[in-house]
């Protein structure tokens, strides 16, 4: 077990104990971490590259006393998952492709009615069906701006099998904690890869759960703060959906009856709210991982399969004595963009690898507008994964070196 | 040291079993990184299938390799479309009765090989087995694990009443494959 893992997280690895050592997939480890996490509702469409995840689900949950779904296309599925939310169970689903488009209307109600879940897009290659069987990063800025409206989105990307689970852990305790929707990035590549991970006894992992009503006995009481979390009250519980402790609050007129505001104040309040609770507690949900950023005049930042790649790219470049380093980043957004800006500090070159046409290297952009650092990309569209080399050959002085190398 | 072996067939001989077998030998009892990968989509239904398994004493960052330095086929769709993935020098593992490498478009390699299926049917009476006979073969040819490791992973990814069946299978290759390596060095 990789404790500095489970700390950039912030799990506490005290108390966790290892059940069994195994060798699988990325796909399988998400529904292990999700089933850790208490995820007892899935819902979903099979779909590659991620039909591991609704195959490993139709046997795991039944085990776990859990319910698996298989509905009748990905609008079903996310659907089906609020409603379980709504009732008080831990649920998600999982797609790719065109899947996570249709999702697109659910996953925004998630975030803008607060409905705990998660939803896991594997990343197959390109737009409209793309290619199935093969991986890609292209989904970034959709998975932030998918849905309509004016929202906060929390999106998370692993960059292994183990950290998948722990991410996909990870993710449901903030959605429990933060009560929305959370979107967890993964690609093709890493959830058919399989490596070896540390599976921990289930009993012994951190989990968080949604604030109910019953925990929280001021519930019934809006109290007019930007950042507050209202309890949860779950259908069948009891409470009124009109003026109770819970009401969606995407129908803000009902939400607020009884709060003092109305009409277009309660809509600013709500869109700001929903703004709020997620940025002031940005401590709380961004991650990301710094390797030999102190000094470095060349700063690589990668997500994903990419940043392994990268730190491939960066050791090496070490070693031919250009001050490089690496910031891998597992939280996409909220945007850390003050540790991008902390990073760069030194940095003249930026290099941001992904395979997409510069879809972070667009926020990296943004974060670094007032720096004079150049900032450019690796981008691959074509399903071949980033050469180490390509990243290195960015970085003039390693390309005079590949050059003068060729030439000898 | 990173080593990389990628092992193609056509979907159904076990390949990626053997693949998984393999990686887990190393990754669990061999004390070793592994990253197992495999082709994947339609593709791999009745036609030609791989796996990729990198073996490392450090973290594995790129989980990915083109060029095998160790390249196993097991059929001739699998020899034509993966024998041009060999890296200069690489050894080449074939089922020798499976795979006519004439036609294909191979660097300079080191050719090895066994008719490992028909080594199953004849030994064991079960084609089925062809793969650990192979796996058996890659374990002695490339030194990626060692045979223990092996074993321990065969026994704890098969069905208890085959595992002896199995294991049989993996040391007629492992044998098999010590004999040919000696000759080729003598």
């Amino acid at each position: 077990m990789d404790h500095s893992l489970l700390e950039r997280l912030q799990l506490s690895p005290d108390g966790i104990q290892i059940a069994n050592r195994r060798l699988i997939q990325g796909n399988e480890a998400i529904c292990e971490g999700a089933i850790a996490a208490g995820v007892h509702f899935y819902a979903g469409y099979p779909i590659t590259p991620c039909t591991e995840i609704a195959e490993q689900m139709s046997i795991r949950q039944p085990q776990v006393g859990g319910v698996y779904l298989q509905m009748e296309d990905e609008v079903g599925s996310i659907n089906a998952v609020m409603g379980a939310s709504l009732t008080g169970k831990k649920a998600m689903t999982a797609t790719a492709g065109p899947g996570i488009s249709l999702m697109q209307d659910g996953i925004g109600w998630t975030q803008t009615d607060e409905i705990p879940s998660l939803i896991v897009n594997v990343q197959r290659a390109g737009p409209g069906l793309g290619n199935a069987t093969r991986s890609g990063q292209m989904d970034v800025m959709q998975a932030r701006w998918g849905p309509n409206g004016d929202r906060e989105a929390v999106v998370l990307a692993p960059s292994s099998v183990e950290e998948a689970f722990w991410l996909t852990l990870k993710s449901v305790n903030l959605s429990e904690r933060l009560r929305m929707g959370v979107i967890m990035l993964t690609e093709g590549l890493l959830g058919l890869m399989r490596e070896v991970i540390d599976l921990p006894d289930f009993s012994t992992v951190p989990i968080e759960d949604r604030i109910t009503p019953e925990s929280h006995p001021d519930a019934g009481q809006y109290d007019g703060s930007r950042t507050e979390i209202r309890p949860f009250a779950s259908f069948g519980t009891g409470y009124r959906s009109i003026n109770g402790a819970w009401q969606p609050p995407g129908q803000v007129s009902n939400y607020y009856a009884g709060s003092g505001l109305s009409g277009l104040d309660a809509q600013d309040y709500n869109i700001r709210r929903l703004h709020d609770k997620v940025l002031s507690r940005r401590d709380e949900l961004t991650f990301t991982e710094s390797s030999e950023t102190e000094d470095a005049e060349v700063l690589l930042i990668a997500f994903g399969t990419q940043a392994r790649v990268a730190r491939f790219a960066k050791d090496e470049l070490r070693r031919q004595g250009v001050k490089a380093g690496l910031l891998r980043l597992v939280t996409l957004f909220p945007f850390p963009e003050e540790i991008v800006r902390a990073a760069a500090a030194n940095a003249k070159q930026v290099i941001v690898p992904e395979m997409n046409l510069g879809q972070i290297r667009g926020e990296v952009s943004r974060a670094l507008r007032m720096h004079d650092a150049e900032i450019v990309g690796v981008n691959h569209v074509d399903s071949t994964y980033i050469e180490p080399d390509e990243i290195i050959s960015m970085v003039p002085a390693a390309a005079r070196r590949q050059r003068e190398g060729a030439a000898v | 040291m990173r080593k990389e072996i990628r092992l193609a067939g056509f979907g159904g001989q076990g390949i990626i079993l053997a693949g998984y077998i393999l990686g887990k030998a190393a990754g669990l009892y061999a004390d070793k990184e592994a990253v197992f990968t495999q082709s994947y989509g339609p593709e791999a239904r009745g036609g030609a299938c791989a796996a990729q398994v990198i073996v490392s004493d450090e973290p594995v960052d790129y989980p990915l390799f083109d060029e095998a330095e160790f390249l196993v086929l097991m059929s001739q769709e699998a020899a034509e479309k993966y024998g041009p993935t060999a890296k200069i020098g690489a050894t080449v593992l074939i089922d020798t009765e499976l795979v006519d490498l004439s036609s294909v478009d191979l660097p300079d390699v080191e050719v090895l090989g066994a008719p490992f299926t028909r080594i199953a049917e004849q030994d064991f009476g079960l084609r089925i087995v062809a793969n650990i006979v192979m796996l058996g073969f890659v374990t002695a040819a490339t030194g990626l694990v060692e045979r223990e490791a092996a074993e321990e992973a065969i026994r704890t990814e098969v069905k208890e009443r085959f595992i002896d069946l199995n294991l049989r299978a993996f040391a007629a290759g492992l044998e098999r494959g010590q004999q040919i390596v000696a000759e080729a060095v003598a």
